[in-house]
């Protein structure tokens, strides 16, 4: 059986855990995935997840669930795993499987591969694909070591729509119970609210067009070059997670993982390597434009249209030449 | 539960160890060794991890507020003491040296098994490392160390308080989120790029690196959890279209295909 452990938050499960539902239904060894969700008074949830007719939820409340921690999820997702005895268990790559999912394999000498973008089966054994080296390089790895093995699907690399229901005719899978016993359990953590620094000033999501800068522009005055070229395009300007972090631009110009999701009509890349994290963000955009010197930057593999050369040189002349069609 | 003793106190020095990894630099063209499961290592020039880099800056700051100890870790061949090095140089006050051949292509797993033992004689009370490699990208080596340690963990970290034998973090949530957690010390973080502003190494800090002590010890035989079954440039999920000419010549067919071919403009 494969059990897929099921994100939410403020009563919506991710987006993210239905591609990850997606990703292992094609590969589940025997054709069987139960879902699991975990937290205190979600007993409506459990009844959204199990209409998608993938599988039995399983269900495990307990007030020590109510706000994510790691402690708390380590113990009852590793006494799910017990009580359930799975081959395979998925998640969604996310932040919150980052902070938990490492120590609960290795709590049960077990294997995680993790930013998992592809899967397939050899043999009867599973292939687990995933890039290395900032994504210049694939690798198809295999996992070694005790069971379960524990998947984390890169988010974005499947696609949520793509799940199958079991239950022709739209039957709701059955929702169980599993009832973990917390005495005896220290949680460690103790943890707040969710908050956000301050407004977004800046909603990137909604503009039509957008020039980002990364690494490759090299100085903060030279920001300029690509504010030149974003007023040519009626584009707002955006940035790669490193510019942001020396402070060259504001963080809510950032897209990627810790910043914004956009999607654009026209997404211009400027000096940008093109890093997973920065790539979850815009690959949804309807064209990509990607300016870099290194040909080989993991950029050009979601690009429509790639240039590799001098930005300093290419920004200027692709400015001039949008100037000269308005005129 | 944890083989480390007791914080020792409130007001007292914090002593922190910080794991960092080394690894190709941000301009290398990878190749293939002939097995076709590995890079072919005699290519690679190497840096400082960037996120462990800004660990370490964190440590460093921690030190100058509370006083205490900066032990900078790694787990790999010889060469890794190039940047035990200039962790030395930019202010670490001495190193650990983990001495294993193969370990630089081992997974995450595998290399907080090389490093516990090490550390577990440290008695630190906080580890601090990045939260992910530029490498192999597992993003998982601080928490496997965490559960190895008996010690609690937060991930991706923005912002460090250290009180009364406890810590306070900024964790980063995903789209512009964050979350304070409070935990007991032993503790371990991984950090976030941009947590601070990192400093460089000064010719005096490189001059005093020399002096300073970087002690090896065998990894021993850390076990696998992965193995690399095939590496390989990745194919494009997209027909790209690649441009060439002069920059006018660039400019002037890219602005072209955007307004008749993509109808973006």
């Amino acid at each position: 059986m494969t059990l897929v452990v099921v994100e939410h938050s403020a009563g919506v499960i991710s987006r993210a855990s239905w591609e990850a539902v997606a990703a292992v239904q094609s590969v589940a060894p025997d054709g069987e995935i139960s879902l699991l969700l975990l937290g205190s008074g979600i007993g409506e949830l459990a009844a959204v997840a199990a209409a998608r007719g993938v599988g039995p939820v399983h269900v495990v409340e307990d007030a020590a669930l109510g706000a994510y921690t790691p402690d708390a999820y380590i113990f009852a997702v590793g006494a799910a795993v017990a009580a359930l005895r799975p081959r395979l268990v998925a998640m969604a790559h996310s932040y919150q499987a980052r902070d938990y999912a490492p120590a609960l394999a290795a709590r049960l000498g077990a294997p995680l591969v993790s930013d998992v973008v592809g899967l397939r089966l050899e043999n009867g054994e599973l292939r687990f694909r995933r890039p290395m080296f900032q994504g210049k390089l694939a690798a198809e790895v295999r996992a070694v070591g005790d069971a379960p093995t524990f998947v984390a699907l890169q988010i974005g690399a499947f696609r949520a729509d793509g799940v199958k229901s079991r239950t022709d005719g739209g039957a709701s899978s059955p929702v169980e119970r599993l009832t973990v016993d917390f005495t005896g359990f220290t949680n460690r953590q103790t943890a707040e609210p969710p908050f956000r620094e301050a407004r977004q000033a800046v909603d990137l999501s909604q503009a039509e067009r957008i020039v980002a800068v990364g690494r490759g522009i090299k100085a903060q005055e030279h920001i300029a070059v690509a504010e030149r070229l974003a007023v040519a395009l009626g584009a707002e300007l955006a940035a790669s997670r490193p510019i942001c972090d020396n402070g060259w631009l504001p963080m809510d110009r950032q897209v990627g993982s810790s910043g914004q999701t956009v999607a654009p009509k026209l997404y211009v890349a400027v000096g940008i390597s093109g890093a997973i994290q920065h790539l979850v963000g815009m690959k949804g955009a309807r064209t990509i434009v990607a300016i870099n010197k290194d040909p080989d930057a993991p950029i050009f593999e979601v690009a429509d249209y790639g240039v590799v050369g001098d930005l300093f040189e290419v920004l200027p002349a692709f400015t001039s030449e949008l100037s000269k069609r308005s005129r | 539960m944890s083989f480390f003793p007791a914080f020792r106190g409130a007001g007292r020095d914090v002593k922190i160890a910080v794991c960092i990894k080394q690894v190709p630099t941000r301009e290398w063209q990878p190749r293939i060794d002939e097995a076709g499961t590995w890079v072919r290592e005699q290519d690679v020039s190497y840096e400082l991890n960037e996120p462990d880099a800004y660990a370490l800056e964190e440590a460093l700051r921690l030190r100058e507020r509370h006083g205490g100890e900066v032990v900078v870790c790694s787990a790999g061949p010889a060469r890794v003491q190039q940047v035990l090095r200039e962790a030395l140089a930019r202010g670490a006050d001495r190193a650990i040296h983990v001495d294993g051949q193969g370990i630089g292509a081992l997974d995450a797993a595998a290399v907080a098994e090389a490093l516990e033992a090490a550390l577990r004689e440290e008695h630190v009370d906080l580890v601090l490392t990045g939260l992910q490699s530029d490498d192999q990208g597992h993003a998982q080596m601080g928490v496997v160390l965490a559960e190895r340690l008996g010690i609690p963990h937060s991930t991706i970290i923005m912002q460090v308080e250290v009180t009364d034998g406890r810590v306070r973090v900024k964790r980063e949530l995903e789209a512009g989120w964050f979350q304070w957690i409070e935990m007991p010390l032993p503790a371990l973080l991984t950090i976030q790029s941009g947590i601070n502003q990192l400093r460089y190494a000064t010719l005096k800090g490189i001059m005093a690196a020399k002096k300073k002590e970087i002690r090896q010890v065998a990894a021993g035989a850390p076990r696998p959890r992965h193995e690399v079954v095939s590496l390989a440039v990745p194919t494009r999920s997209k027909e790209t279209a690649m441009l060439t000419g002069s920059p006018a010549e660039v400019a002037a067919e890219l602005v072209r295909r955007l307004s008749d071919e993509a109808r973006a403009l």
